[in-house]
């Protein structure tokens, strides 16, 4: 029988750390890019209908099923998964729920510790002085452990070290001190973001400098928010809205089913949910938008945006921006940036490592200090392949396989489970059980029929991503007969590395150097012959990068790279498989125990 | 900044923040349930 009775201190307590769950470093950087890609303004009424008709549904879902468990003394996704769904597969697609989190903190935890390296480093005046390419520079320097930027060897390695045990030690205080985390951490976090965004707002265009005469934030804010209508009937603005919706809300991961396997068994779970979720979608719209663009664009000019709006540009650019505040007010930038992102990170980090404990907790007894420090060194040993071989691609794999599809697939099969298995009607009252709010009745059709629908289209659009993910054209070449080319982005080209291989035979291939040069000398003379400052500074841009491309053809070295991560990239994926089998197992061993015992199991 | 980007980030921004300070409000006037009762595992 599991032993495991831990529970919230306190509801704000809950809600803050359920928020802190949710509220990652892709508010502020991944929400802005996403906006500036499609159709700038109008990617808001989408991404709000998606809000409405999946987020909310989906974070109802898993706040119920978690609790369900919880009163059933499960607290991770297997066995939740196995109590609500007859048949003995279940509690393997349950799996997801403990591999995803373990899988994504590997790497994830890395960015934490980025983060935490940045805050030494910007109070230290490491920036002062630099050039946005010695900026850069200095990530490339970081990441590539070989290389010491501070005098400390590994500095890479010792920060991941450090952000790690920091992480086990608050989850081996259990779920008081996540909690404690999150009270100090998302107030904390609000109040940075609030000074970083009043700034964004209020830079203008005293960024300016001969360099970037026409740089001005006002040019940000517009291309974020200026609404494009025409972009609502294009499937690709809808399927990236329901892509950041389903992303910025940590559904799919497991997460929300454990920490909501802690709530009395009749707490109210529904207001609690919908105040989660908003509460991240208040950091994500109003201050995630206001940071990144409009200051990037106050210093750099919006062409340099334009091109190269990344989730890069937090530590490759952002330390740049502000020195340009001075030296003191630099430093207190760069502490409240890098800080604020730390407890974004560290509060979803947090969150990662509650399944396996809870897991292991219910299953094999294990207490909090075995399941944080059995946590920690598994995240250890999957993660240290991320900082010795980042460069490899085994970071971006981690993150592909691991927090994207998995969380997709499991997403769409814990909705089925919910709404067509366990039986939409038993999953509404689970839901009003204990309610704070009435919800509209509207919503348990959504949960039945929208919800997974659109999980489907996401996950199918994730399958068969069109080239240039232009679906307009692809449907016109299908109705012509002329199928469907996918792009190599999609889940199927990149199950056989198909961007890297054609990378290589367009670097290695002496014919593509002509015409890019020829590409490049049409840019100069466009820059000659353009008469306004903003058109001429995005072909400067844009020529820059023609450069950097035509450098990269035939140098050995590029190719080298390309080459070394199709050798790497298979090793992760074998990591991944090993962990998913491994956690297969310990499901198939703690069965046996629970028949063994007698418990309930189908 | 544009009349028609002001208006949709306003809109945008104001809307969101009302409902999720009304939301946190709702939830932190909610009275206390009583303490229940992990039933036992089965």
């Amino acid at each position: 029988m599991s032993k495991n009775k831990e529970a919230w201190g306190s509801r704000v307590g809950l809600i803050l750390a359920m928020a802190g769950n949710a509220v990652g470093l892709g508010n502020f950087l991944r929400f802005p890019v996403q906006a500036v890609q499609n159709g700038g303004g109008a990617f808001i009424i989408p991404y709000l209908v998606c809000f409405l008709v999946m987020g909310i549904p989906l974070l109802l879902i898993e706040w119920s099923m978690g609790r369900y468990g919880g009163r059933q003394g499960n607290h991770s996704t297997p066995y939740i998964l196995d109590t609500m769904a007859k048949g003995r597969l279940w509690k393997y697609i349950g799996v997801f729920g403990i591999f995803t989190n373990i899988a994504v903190a590997a790497y994830y935890c890395y960015i934490e510790s980025w983060t935490m390296s940045y805050v030494f480093h910007s109070i230290g005046g490491t920036f002062v002085g630099m050039t946005q390419g010695e900026v850069a520079g200095f990530f490339n320097d970081y990441v590539d452990i070989g290389v010491s930027t501070t005098g400390i060897p590994y500095e890479a390695v010792i920060f991941y070290l450090l952000c790690l045990a920091l992480n086990t030690w608050i989850l081996s205080r259990g779920l008081s001190g996540v909690e404690k985390v999150a009270k100090i951490g998302m107030p904390l976090l609000i109040l940075f973001g609030a000074f970083l965004a009043i700034r964004g707002l209020t830079l203008g265009e005293s960024g300016a400098t001969p360099e970037h005469p026409t740089a001005s934030a006002w040019d940000g804010l517009n291309f974020l928010w200026t609404p494009e209508f025409d972009s609502l009937t294009n499937p690709k603005v809808w399927m990236a809205a329901a892509g950041q919706i389903f992303f910025t809300l940590s559904v799919g991961m497991g997460t929300i089913h454990c920490y909501a396997a802690y709530v009395r068994s009749k707490d109210d779970i529904a207001l609690n949910g919908v105040a989660a979720g908003f509460m991240n979608e208040f950091v994500e719209v109003v201050l995630g938008s206001l940071v990144v663009i409009p200051i990037a664009a106050g210093y750099l000019g919006i062409a340099w945006v334009q091109e190269n709006a990344s989730f890069g540009m937090a530590f490759q650019t952002m330390p740049y921006l502000f020195q340009q505040w001075g030296t003191t007010l630099a430093a207190i930038a760069g502490l409240f940036w890098f800080g604020l992102l730390f407890f974004a990170g560290i509060t979803s980090s947090l969150a990662m490592g509650t399944p396996w404990m809870g897991f292991m907790r219910d299953e094999f007894n294990w207490g909090r200090s075995k399941g944080a420090i059995s946590f920690g060194l598994i995240v250890l040993a999957l993660g240290m392949p991320t900082v010795l071989f980042y460069n490899y691609g085994v970071f971006d794999e981690y993150d592909y396989w691991a927090g994207t599809v998995s969380l997709v697939v499991f997403a769409l099969l814990e909705t089925i489970v919910f709404a067509w298995i366990f039986g939409v009607d038993k999953g509404w009252d689970e839901i009003n059980l204990g309610a704070d709010i009435k919800l509209p009745v509207v919503f348990k059709y959504v949960i039945k029929w929208i919800t997974p629908m659109l999980l489907l289209f996401v996950f199918v659009g994730s399958l068969i991503t069109p080239k240039g993910n232009e679906w307009q054209e692809q449907f016109t070449n299908l109705g012509n007969g002329k199928g469907w080319e996918l792009d190599n982005s999609s889940i199927i080209k990149q199950l056989s590395n198909a961007g890297i291989k054609a990378e290589i035979v367009s670097a290695q291939d002496p014919a593509t150097l002509p015409a890019l040069q020829q590409e490049a000398e049409e840019l100069r003379a466009s820059i000659t012959t353009a008469t306004d400052l903003k058109e001429k500074a995005l072909l400067e841009v844009r020529l820059e990068k023609k450069m950097g491309r035509i450098n990269q053809v035939s140098d050995p070295g590029y190719i080298d790279l390309l080459n070394k991560k199709l050798t790497y990239i298979p090793i992760a994926r074998f990591i991944l498989l090993a962990l998913f089998l491994g956690l297969a197992s310990l499901v198939y061993t703690a069965y046996k125990i629970r028949v063994k015992q007698g418990r309930n199991t189908p | 900044m544009n009349t028609s980007a002001l208006i949709t980030m306003v809109l945008a921004q104001v809307t969101v923040t009302c409902f999720a300070v009304y939301f946190f409000i709702k939830v932190y006037n909610a009275p206390n349930k009583d303490a229940d009762d992990f039933p036992p595992g089965p």
